[in-house]
């Protein structure tokens, strides 16, 4: 979960939210970024995705799934938390930390695909690298996720990209998934009133 | 949580089971080949020892060092008590240091607490032990150990029966298991002969029995508390011997416990006393586990109390 | 010959005018019918005036730990709590058993001028109660010592306190047990109890307190001398006097204004300066005194003023001093305590804090009625008035109060020894 994504965990639409992905979207983009996986890495047997965690875990299952279909095996699937890895710790009070699950034979010399569900400045993932680097070595790292919304602070772009989203930077951007929302959406929202 | 780790009693249920949650995840960290985490790179942790402890010392060092924090061991073991000055100087000296979170082992009770409340320094304080009061993270890691082997290592302890043996009176670990396991919903009940149980104990939240036998077959972790044998010096009893008769764990009364009962112990054992060598060695024995177990509950506690933005002392945590 | 007068002041509910000329009161007269001329006038319209506050029970400290106290700084902090005369206890450095000794503190106390000194006498040499110390001597020399105690430890020797009891009665004196068995409380750092269970800090147990008054309420009344309890605490300790007086056995007691205020839950501070001896008891306890104190069980109301320099208590409990001040704040804690609470009113504030303390020291010129020809030993008093314990502004050299912040009621207007005035400007 990057910076600037909101993290509410109810479900439904929320007033002000503009749909950007529907539930048929988000499954194609998901189908598109499998095959597109399979072809650049063409068909490597050794590729490995971490979700990271909380909705990148889901997103990394689907795609998953998709990708064990399309190349006939079961394509190991794991996670990967990188709360004690990120640059902004101490402005907040400490977080629980979410489950770290590697793939049993871990992710030396594999083709590690990262799952996320929104990238943004990019720290998420740049603390990722550094929570990977610790687990193993893998051969290649690569990125995905399901939106790209823009505004980097680091050198990082996605491999796989599921829809760019140009937004501004008070724009909030929440992605809704059936497992742990009960449904299927990307939404834009206005910026924040304050309050 | 709050700024400080003093007592068990400070531990909501929420608290303690975020507590038991993260140190779940880090005890990962110690099976990988970098055992080590970035998060408190920066920060200084000061392990403050009035009194010799190594193990508990080795323990904190470890999980300090793990999340990759400065440790200074500041042993001032010989400063007596009765040089109380020294602890306000001591204070003030690390606070220039800019130690980011104290962990203080003393022989007086509510010395960690006069660290945290006097003003002398700005840093978190982890209780690691002080007199006869309490040593909330022995108290984590025991709940842990529980958890991990009765609770199918989640959620509380909800109906879970824990015997607590021995010496109460002077124990800290027993102050601090009463609260924390009570707080998770165990019921635990408190063994020793009379002379040993503090007065007052009839109001802590918890059952009191003067004999190991009755509660024993019942019992889903028993904790033998380690006794000094020089109490009999104060009359607490007549002699070792009938110390380890009456309230001593031997085979015989190992065999009373239900199959699934663990046995624990929160070291330094005195074998033979109140506990014998062959169930200390015990496959129901859990004490090995009980050290490795610290060291991922310390890491969570520091994690927890240092990890983030700064805590005003004594304030919830916002959301 | 200077003249005050202080007009319009409530004396036991009447107002009066009060003349003092001298050292003595002069007139006692109706509301503005005193003659003003060429004296100094306190309309003292909303005040109250008690014959000066006597202290049976102070720690002055000096010789031996001026830097906590020292029979100036103390004697300006007992003018400033209302006090004309305070009873400084033995436990000094010499310890003060010995005529040279308390001679030299009763001669300080003259020197500094703001309150009488009357030294009490060690009862056994060196506190170490081995020996009886020359009680005769003490009687007998200038400071004319009439109350003795080893105050700070108990005189636990059944033997020797029998015969401190009958020694005494050769010169009318009073033997003032601090009442402690020292083997149940080896090491005690509070009282005995839920609290002391939690906190891990080893109890102090009301019994201690009590086996000893005890035992020596049956020893004055075998040997028909003067006991007089020190700081009594606990609620048993109330019924066993009690049980003394009803007996006929000449007993008397004093309480301390924190034993009638704080309780041993306020430990859980783990801050030293609720850390004093006895120890603050239990809610039941403070109930109790309170009934014993309204009701004559106990006699007076003592400080044990124990100043501690602020290295002896910035520390851990274990290693802190026991004591707390209590001389500037005695009587706004007793009326807190007892008067507002309806318990006492201001005719038994004056007896409890004045009149009987004086009978027991055997005090001449003190704890007199406010009446001619009376030594002018008076406290002016605003007692509507209300006054936050700020601990710098103490006189005492010491700053350890439990009371810092606490808003409590009275405020003292002004004190007189023998027609001086040692605290207040003019009015
Ligand atoms: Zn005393």
């Amino acid at each position: 979960m990057d910076a600037g994504t909101t993290t509410q965990d109810s479900a439904g639409m929320h007033p002000g939210d503009k749909p950007v992905m529907s539930e048929s979207d988000i499954a194609r983009a998901i189908t598109r970024m499998a095959h597109e996986i399979d072809e650049r890495t063409t068909g490597a047997h050794d590729v490995i995705l971490l979700g990271i965690p909380t909705r990148g875990v889901e997103l990394a299952t689907r795609l998953g799934a998709r990708l064990s279909e399309i190349q006939g095996r079961a394509v190991p699937v794991g996670s990967l938390d990188i709360t004690m890895y990120r640059d902004d710790l101490r402005r907040r009070p400490a977080r629980a930390l979410l489950p770290t699950e590697i793939p049993a034979a871990g992710v030396d010399d594999a083709l590690v695909v990262l799952v996320d569900d929104v990238l943004y400045s990019g720290r998420t993932v740049r603390a990722a690298l550094d929570a990977l680097n610790d687990v193993g070595r893998p051969r290649a790292v690569q990125l995905a996720v399901l939106v790209d919304r823009g505004h980097r602070e680091l050198p990082i772009r996605a491999d796989y990209v599921g829809k760019n989203l140009p937004t501004s930077m008070r724009e909030n951007v929440r992605v809704a998934l059936a497992e742990r929302d009960g449904e299927d959406g990307v939404f834009l929202s206005g910026p924040k009133e304050q309050s | 949580m709050k700024a400080h780790l003093l007592s068990a009693a400070d531990l909501t249920r929420d608290d303690a089971l975020l507590v038991l949650d993260t140190a779940q995840e880090l005890a990962q960290i110690a099976d990988r080949p970098i055992k080590k985490l970035p998060t408190l790179r920066g920060r200084t942790v000061v392990n403050l020892f009035y009194e010799d402890s190594t193990r508990t010392r080795i323990s904190f060092e470890a999980a300090a060092k793990r999340l990759s924090a400065d440790v200074i061991n500041f042993s001032a073991k010989g400063s007596s008590v009765s040089k109380g000055e020294s602890l306000k100087d001591t204070a003030l000296t690390l606070e220039a240091m800019g130690a980011d979170a104290v962990v203080i082992r003393h022989s007086a009770s509510g010395a960690p607490h006069r660290l945290a409340t006097s003003g002398w320094i700005r840093g978190s304080v982890v209780n690691a032990g002080d007199g006869t009061h309490e040593h909330p993270t022995q108290a984590l890691l025991d709940a842990y150990t529980i958890r991990e082997h009765l609770a199918g290592g989640a959620g509380d302890l909800a109906g879970r029966r824990v015997t607590i043996v021995g010496d109460v009176l002077h124990s800290r670990v027993a102050r601090s298991n009463v609260h924390l396991l009570h707080t998770l919903g165990a019921q635990v009940t408190l063994v020793a002969p009379p002379t040993l149980l503090p007065v007052g104990v009839e109001q802590w939240p918890c059952d009191v029995s003067y004999s190991i036998d009755a509660p024993l077959p019942q019992t889903d972790a028993v904790m033998m508390l380690r006794v000094q044998a020089e109490r009999m010096d104060s009359a607490f009893f007549p002699s070792a011997r009938e110390y380890s008769r009456r309230y001593g764990l031997d085979a015989r009364r190992m065999a009373a416990l239900p199959e699934h009962a663990i046995v624990m112990h929160p070291g330094p054992m005195n074998r033979g006393m109140e506990i014998g060598s062959d169930v200390a060695d015990s496959e129901r024995s859990v004490i090995v586990e009980q050290v490795t177990n610290g060291v991922s509950v310390r890491m969570a506690v520091l994690y927890l109390l240092l990890g983030g933005a700064p805590l005003v002392a004594d304030e919830e945590e916002s959301a | 010959m200077s003249t005050t007068v202080i007009r319009d002041v409530s004396i036991n509910g009447e107002r009066r005018d009060v003349v003092i000329a001298g050292e003595s009161i002069a007139e006692v007269v109706a509301s503005g019918s005193a003659d003003t001329a060429g004296a100094t006038v306190i309309e003292a319209r909303s005040l109250i005036v008690l014959p000066g506050l006597v202290d049976l029970h102070t720690h002055l400290r000096e010789p031996g730990r001026e830097d906590a106290e020292t029979v100036e700084t103390g004697t300006r902090a007992a003018a400033a709590g209302g006090f004309t005369a305070v009873h400084a206890m033995a436990n000094t450095d010499p310890v003060a058993d010995t005529a040279g000794v308390v001679e030299q503190v009763w001669r300080l106390g003259a020197q500094a001028g703001y309150c009488d000194v009357h030294p009490v006498g060690a009862v056994t040499v060196g506190l170490a109660g081995q020996r009886l110390a020359e009680l005769g001597a003490m009687a007998d020399s200038a400071a004319r010592v009439r109350v003795f105690s080893d105050d700070g430890k108990c005189v636990s020797d059944a033997l020797l306190m029998r015969r401190a009891l009958e020694y005494v009665k050769a010169f009318d004196g009073v033997i003032a047990q601090h009442s402690q068995e020292p083997r149940l409380t080896e090491d005690a750092q509070m009282n005995e109890g839920v609290m002391s269970g939690v906190l891990g800090l080893k109890g102090w147990p009301a019994v201690a307190e009590e086996a000893i008054i005890a035992r020596d309420v049956l020893l004055t009344e075998h040997v028909d001398s003067r006991l007089h309890v020190c700081h009594v605490s606990t609620a048993g300790s109330v019924d066993l006097i009690r049980w003394a007086k009803s007996r006929g056995i000449r007993v008397t007691a004093e309480v301390t204004p924190h034993h009638l205020m704080l309780t041993d839950d306020l430990v859980a501070t783990y801050d030293p300066v609720y850390k004093v001896n006895p120890p603050l008891r239990t809610a039941a306890d403070v109930q109790a005194l309170r009934a014993g104190l309204a009701d004559g069980t106990i006699d007076v109301v003592a400080t044990d003023h124990a100043p501690h320099p602020s290295e002896d208590k910035d520390c851990e409990w274990q290693a802190a001093a026991m004591g707390m001040l209590g001389l500037e704040t005695a009587l706004a804690v007793v009326a807190e305590t007892m008067v507002v609470t309806g318990l006492l009113d201001w005719a038994g504030v004056a007896d409890r804090m004045s009149i009987a303390p004086a009978r027991i020291g055997r005090l001449e010129g003190q704890g007199r009625p406010i009446a001619p020809g009376e030594p002018a030993n008076l406290v002016l008093i605003d007692p509507a008035a209300r006054t936050v314990v700020t601990a710098s502004a103490l006189a005492s050299r010491s700053r350890n109060t439990p009371y810092a912040g606490l808003d409590l009621p009275t405020r003292i207007v002004a004190t007189f020894l023998r027609g001086r005035r040692t605290y207040g400007s003019d009015a």
